[in-house]
């Protein structure tokens, strides 16, 4: 019975094709548009969510706790607490950290020939570079061999490049840092500003060890950056690790800890919910011209169950129930519809590549939403065939078959 | 779908029809039908009382009001009598749901109408085969008989051809093998000759005689034409809502 009021929908919208494709292009503009503007929305997303995560939304920062002396207390790193080790510890035993590297830092002047420069000297271990993802434009970061053998060794940023070598290699040259030598072995890439405004190409990184013992004297670091493996895993990350150092530094239960860990995991989640928001706006004003669409159908239906009045009163005559000319009708608007939302998943597809490249905006094109727009394309179908579909089946037979 | 009774291709097709002869198709009982227009009640059928048997050839005769297009409208389980009881094969339908109906106007009812209606843009064939449609017969089954009440009406060449590309008695004939493709009990005719010219109309009642003579099929005709009234065997008069003359020819 479906099948044959399938046949019966495709040879009565075949008698009437350009009323049936005028019909279906309302459903056509509004499947597209709901795919092409819901795949600038997820584009947009996605770019926002990259863009975060090239902030370092999977970045942890482990600072030591602060201390109380004589009621004063220290700000935020005051303690001595962490040690190199505990960032080793950390690599080793929590498989979602990617990475993690001690940090000691310290402004120091650097001279090299007869330019000098003020800027954070940073000790940091080879994994820092995998951690920030800083590139090396010439040269090479600091190895697993630098840090055992306390190299004096020195990477240095574009800013510093520039104000002690202006346009000489700096590459193999020597810079001194509280008076000891270090080989200039490579040039960070640009990294820009960062969020506050600090230059952070205006730095100097060294081995940590080198750091600690030569320039420093310490034996502490001043903070573990850890990378977890996601942005997902953040948390986590962070909860083993808190675990972990509580374990390390031997605290017992209800004792406060002596660190603290920080992450931007809840930056990266209101700015990937407000870019959400606005796949969701953009995807409903499309979803406008669907129902604007779905009304089309329901107008053409009305006039064609009109038309076909006699056609409604000669089933009736040889038999057909009020069902089967509902049935008939609605499939007819189903088919519509469709066949519409079809065509317009692939007009959806087709404009939003053509938005991607001559606009160049990202988009994005998920499963999910062609299914979905076909599914309610065809839920328009029968939802606005309804009702011209009830007509049909409510007339009376003596009537429609006298119907002029 | 209803399909109960799937007569088998196989048998006959008047085997249903000649089964016992004489059995009632058709009895009515004191039979009103009253319409109210406005304010106006019409009192279109006042107490009429009729019986018909298997393989009958009856018209139905009046004048325009008579009442006689409300009695088809009953016989043919589109419209329901005010009071009396209608027995068609014995089972009182004007209790039925239109369901119902729709399925006793499929199995045991097949229609003639004056303007043909046919379906526009669908071939002969294809009409024919529409009743069918609706009882669940697979397209093959549906095609072959369709061919075979085509032929019995002498148009199985034109099978093919639209509704526009055949003349008034051909389009005629296509609707007679439709009203026949269900093997119904009976078939109402309403003024089947009132759009074809004098020829046309004698080879139509001529096809209407064969049918029920060869075939035993039972035909109620309505006509407003002696002449053509003259072709059934039994002609009932209706006038005012009443029936006033009932004879046969001999």
């Amino acid at each position: 019975m479906l099948f044959m009021a399938f046949r019966i929908a495709l040879r009565a919208l075949a008698r009437n094709k350009l009323r049936s494709f005028l019909t279906m292009l309302g459903i056509i503009i509004g499947v597209g548009a709901v795919i092409a503007m819901v795949a600038i929305g997820e584009g947009a997303k996605k770019r926002v969510q990259e863009q975060i995560a090239s902030l370092g939304t999977n970045l942890l920062v482990i600072l030591p706790g602060t201390v109380t002396l004589g009621g004063a207390r220290t700000g935020s790193g005051g303690r001595q607490t962490l040690v190199a080790s505990d960032a080793r510890a950390i690599m080793r035993e929590i498989p979602v950290v990617a990475g993690a590297s001690p940090v000691v830092r310290q402004v120091q002047q650097v001279i090299a020939g007869d330019q000098n420069w003020s800027t954070p000297v940073q000790g940091v271990a080879p994994e820092f570079q995998q951690i920030r993802e800083w590139q090396v434009q010439e040269g090479r970061f600091i190895s697993q061999a630098d840090i055992e053998n306390t190299a004096k060794v020195a990477l240095i940023g574009q800013t510093v490049a520039y104000n002690l070598f202006g346009d000489n290699d700096p590459i193999g040259a020597v810079i001194r840092i509280k008076k000891i030598p270090f080989h200039v072995i490579g040039i960070l890439g640009a990294k820009g500003q960062s969020g506050n405004g600090t230059d952070q190409d205006d730095v100097v990184m060294v081995p940590y060890t080198t750091m600690m013992k030569l320039v420093m004297g310490v034996t502490y670091i001043q903070q573990i950056i850890v990378a977890a493996v996601s942005a997902d895993t953040t948390q986590e990350a962070n909860n083993q690790i808190a675990s972990l150092l509580r374990q390390r530094h031997k605290l017992r239960a209800g004792v406060d800890d002596d660190f603290m860990i920080r992450n931007l995991s809840d930056i990266a989640e209101a700015a990937s919910n407000s870019a959400t928001v606005m796949a969701m706006l953009l995807g409903s004003i499309a979803s406008v011209s669907l129902l604007v669409g779905g009304i089309g159908i329901m107008n053409i239906m009305l006039v064609s169950v009109t038309e076909r009045t006699r056609e409604i009163g000669i089933r009736m005559a040889v038999g057909a129930r009020s069902r089967d000319i509902m049935l008939q009708f609605i499939v007819e608007a189903v088919v519509m519809a469709a066949s519409g939302g079809v065509i317009g998943i692939l007009v959806g597809i087709g404009s939003s590549n053509l938005i991607k490249y001559l606009a160049e905006l990202p988009t994005l094109i998920r499963p999910e939403i062609i299914a979905i727009s076909f599914l309610v394309a065809g839920a328009v179908g029968v939802f606005f065939g309804f009702y011209p579909a009830k007509k049909a089946a409510n007339l009376d037979p003596i009537d429609a078959l006298r119907y002029e | 779908m209803a399909s109960d009774e799937h007569p088998s291709l196989s048998a006959p097709l008047d085997g249903r029809m000649n089964g016992d002869h004489g059995a009632e198709v058709i009895r009515i009982c004191d039979l009103h039908k009253t319409y109210k227009m406005g304010d106006i009640e019409v009192q279109a059928l006042r107490g009429i009382n009729i019986t018909i048997r298997r393989s009958e050839f009856v018209a139905v005769m009046g004048a325009s009001g008579s009442g006689k297009s409300t009695i088809m409208n009953i016989l043919g389980c589109l419209d329901r009598p005010t009071t009396g009881a209608y027995f068609l094969e014995g089972q009182d339908v004007s209790a039925l749901s239109s369901d119902e109906w729709a399925h006793i106007r499929n199995r045991k009812i097949g229609f003639v109408f004056q303007g043909f209606n046919l379906l526009n843009r669908t071939s002969a064939v294809e009409n024919v085969e529409l009743p069918m449609m609706y009882n669940g017969f697979h397209s093959k089954e549906r095609r072959q008989r369709a061919w075979e009440v085509l032929k019995l009406v002498g148009l199985e060449e034109r099978s093919h051809h639209l509704p526009n590309q055949l003349s008034g008695g051909q389009q005629q004939r296509v609707a007679i093998a439709r009203s026949l493709v269900n093997r119904p009990s009976l078939i109402l005719a309403d003024e089947p000759t009132g759009n074809l010219d004098t020829k046309t109309s004698v080879e139509i009642m001529e096809l209407f005689q064969d049918l029920n003579m060869k075939e035993g099929i039972t035909i109620v005709l309505v006509t407003h034409e002696p002449d053509i009234a003259r072709y059934a065997q039994r002609q009932i008069v209706f006038r005012d809502g009443l029936i006033i003359s009932d004879t046969r020819n001999h």
